[in-house]
């Protein structure tokens, strides 16, 4: 997509001529080129984001049709049985579910991300690598394994037994503590992998000179190495609370079908009480919830802004 | 030149046989120094040399394949980094970015559990002797390189150590700034007492500064000495051409000098016995200039710098131009043969 003037002939610094002749042509060529570029983007994020957002937001205010689709009444009754504790209370334990994943997945990624950032170049491929490994198998394959592992005659019970610790099986599947489980280990790479990013990227010599000032180790850990990474923390944070509070799939397999997770209730009201206006706006809902923790984010990463910028 | 002290100096820092390897590459092989009690002492040598392995080495951060470092006698490399009363000024000063300046300055005082006012005060009085006091609210990123230089050193004095090691901590400012704080630390050197040990590229600095110098070179000490007698008597061809203008001539000893195939025998002193390869370093200001010398050559090139002119020399079988110091302007122009001539008490003999 250049015009011919993008692509000077060797010698074209030399002209002297050259100052102001090519520059509407290359304006033109510029536009141009920086629509071609654009174009497939913007149409992308018109036709598969703007467009399916603006009709959940506009079916939020209809009524529902008999059989799915929306009968345009306006209303406010969607909104109001947001409100409702049947359904309340399934937004606020997926908040708290997902919230807990985060939590366990930054106690968990953060000193896996410190090691690995510590480790010789070559075995931190190695790590990176095998954190990133299970997205190379199918999801529901990975989720489906869970059940195998934690059924009442599955491996962990098996060996409890075998081992003499317990006498009948127990009872993991189908739980919220499952649940947890299976979102933990299908989003903990989203975690270590922005933790890893920004600890590599801290000076050493910061921690150097945190010690060498008389800090111990711990000390320096609070005072320089967790501010200084806090932008990848927030980032970890939220490529996993997202999917976490969204996913209806891990609910569905490993907490046994019930509508435990807003996920769950969102699908159902499309797919199975037909009530698309409830179901954008129980969608709705959970984007709010989304947009505002980015919100959150961004502002807690300008707070931390003077460290991003060194110029030393 | 400086009196001897009656009582032998103590000794702070004990390096014995300390070596680090990198890979192939040796940072450090078999390096021995003593560092005194109070003493203001210079590390000078070319980059890569292996300076600032040494005061990570002093100060914990990296830990050596081989020898021992003692301080006041005991094992300083059994203790961790932040146990040893070693403060430590990086070279790329290591300022903590998210932390302002009176913040970062604050951070060490602060792990001595002080009171909060006491830091307050400590703090204020250093910003003012590093001429920064205006800035104590700022961001790192939000200073000049000179004052983030100031700010290190800043942050390095403030706990007031036994042991300082200072990483190039002048090497950013400019002149007038520099002196106020070679004066500031001297100071520091004589009336809190505190032991200095700093890197520096700039000879005059370590020749003002320094009571002694250790002249490194590919990892290994050259020599160590009082500035004066590392100028006049440098212990080795490497040293001799590192340390200042240096004239120098390649042959074999004789009992008078040094014998120069193409040149002759040239006059110097130094105790190598006759036939000894060697080399003879004259200083450009030993050299004088006339009618009938040692050496006649032809004028190349003359610079005046103010206080002296510096006459470029060329002397047939010589492959390097002589050069010369002389006080002031000088009458000779480009072209003229002269005659040079010196003392044989001001060139020295060095084994090669
Ligand atoms: N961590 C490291 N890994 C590999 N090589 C290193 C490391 N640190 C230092 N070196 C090597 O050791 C040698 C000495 O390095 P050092 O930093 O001590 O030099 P220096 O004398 O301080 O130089 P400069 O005056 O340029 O600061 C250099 O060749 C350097 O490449
Ligand atoms: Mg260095």
């Amino acid at each position: 997509m250049t015009t011919e003037h993008d692509i000077a002939p060797p010698g074209a610094a030399a002209r002297p001529t050259t100052g102001r002749a090519p520059r509407r042509p290359r304006a033109l060529g510029g536009a141009a080129a920086r629509l071609a570029f654009l174009g497939p983007g913007i149409g992308y994020l018109i036709v598969l984001l703007i467009v399916p957002l603006a009709l959940i937001v506009g079916y939020t205010v209809f009524r529902r049709g008999r059989f799915g689709g929306v009968v345009y009444e306006a209303t406010t009754e969607n909104f109001t049985r947001l409100f409702d504790p049947l359904y309340f209370d399934i937004v606020v334990s997926s908040v708290r579910t997902a919230t807990l994943t985060t939590l366990i997945a930054l106690l968990i990624g953060y000193p896996t991300a410190y090691v690995i950032a510590g480790l010789p170049r070559k075995w931190k491929t190695i790590a990176l690598v095998a954190i990133v490994l299970p997205f190379w198998t199918n999801f529901l394959i990975r989720v489906y394994a869970w059940v195998i592992l934690l059924s009442g005659p599955g491996l962990v019970n098996e060996t409890l037994t075998g081992a003499g610790l317990i006498d009948e099986p127990l009872q993991l599947l189908y739980n919220q503590g499952t649940i947890v489980t299976g979102l933990l280990y299908s989003y903990l790479p989203l975690m270590v992998l922005p933790l890893y990013a920004a600890i590599e990227r801290l000076d050493p010599q910061l921690r150097e000179a945190s010690a060498n000032l008389g800090a111990r180790p711990v000390r320096t850990f609070w005072s320089v190495t967790l501010p200084l990474t806090l932008p990848g923390v927030l980032t970890g944070c939220v490529f996993v609370f997202v999917p976490c509070l969204g996913n209806f799939v891990i609910p569905e397999i490993l907490g046994g079908g019930r509508s435990i997770m807003v996920g769950n209730l969102i699908r159902d009201q499309f797919l199975k009480a037909r009530d698309w206006p409830f179901g954008s706006t129980l969608a709705l809902a959970v984007i709010a919830v989304l947009v505002l923790l980015l919100f959150v984010q961004a502002w807690a990463a300008r707070i931390n802004g003077g460290a991003e910028d060194r110029r030393a | 030149m400086s009196a001897v002290p009656d009582a032998p100096p103590r000794t702070l820092v004990g390096i014995e046989g300390v070596s680090r390897r990198f890979g192939e590459v040796a940072a450090l092989d078999d390096v021995s120094l003593d560092i005194r009690q109070g003493e203001f002492f210079a590390l000078l040598g070319p980059s890569g040399c292996g300076k600032t392995t040494l005061l990570r080495i002093l100060a914990g951060f990296e830990a050596p394949d081989a020898g021992r470092v003692t301080l006041d006698g005991a094992d300083l490399l059994a203790l961790p980094a932040h146990r040893r009363p070693v403060n430590l000024m990086f070279q790329s000063y290591a300022l903590f970015p998210h932390m302002t300046v009176a913040g970062n300055i604050a951070y060490g005082l602060e792990r001595e559990r002080l009171p909060r006012a006491e830091v307050r005060a400590k703090v204020e009085e250093v910003l003012a002797t590093v001429g920064l006091s205006g800035q104590a609210g700022r961001r790192p990123h939000q200073l000049s390189g000179g004052q983030r230089q100031r700010v290190a050193l800043a942050r390095a004095i403030v706990k007031r150590p036994r042991l300082l090691l200072l990483d190039e901590p002048l090497s950013a400012l400019d002149k007038k700034v520099r002196a106020e704080m070679q004066l500031e630390l001297k100071r520091l050197q004589h009336e809190v007492g505190i032991t200095f040990v700093v890197v520096t590229h700039d000879q005059e600095e370590a020749m003002s500064l320094a009571d002694r110098i250790a002249v490194m070179e590919a990892g290994r000490v050259q020599q160590v000495d009082q500035p004066v007698r590392l100028y006049e008597r440098p212990a080795t061809p490497f040293v001799a051409g590192f340390i200042g203008a240096n004239n120098l001539f390649e042959g074999t000893a004789a009992g008078d000098g040094l014998v120069v195939p193409a040149l002759g025998t040239l006059p110097g002193g130094g105790g190598l016995a006759a036939g000894t390869p060697a080399l003879l370093g004259v200083r450009p200001e030993s050299v004088r200039l006339g009618e009938a010398g040692i050496l006649t050559g032809t004028v190349a090139d003359v610079s005046f710098y103010g206080g002296v002119s510096h006459i470029a020399v060329r002397v047939p079988g010589h492959d390097r131009p002589i050069l010369v110091a002389a006080q002031g302007a000088t009458r000779v122009r480009p072209g003229a043969e002269v005659g040079l001539g010196w003392s044989a008490a001001d060139a020295v003999l060095i084994a090669r």
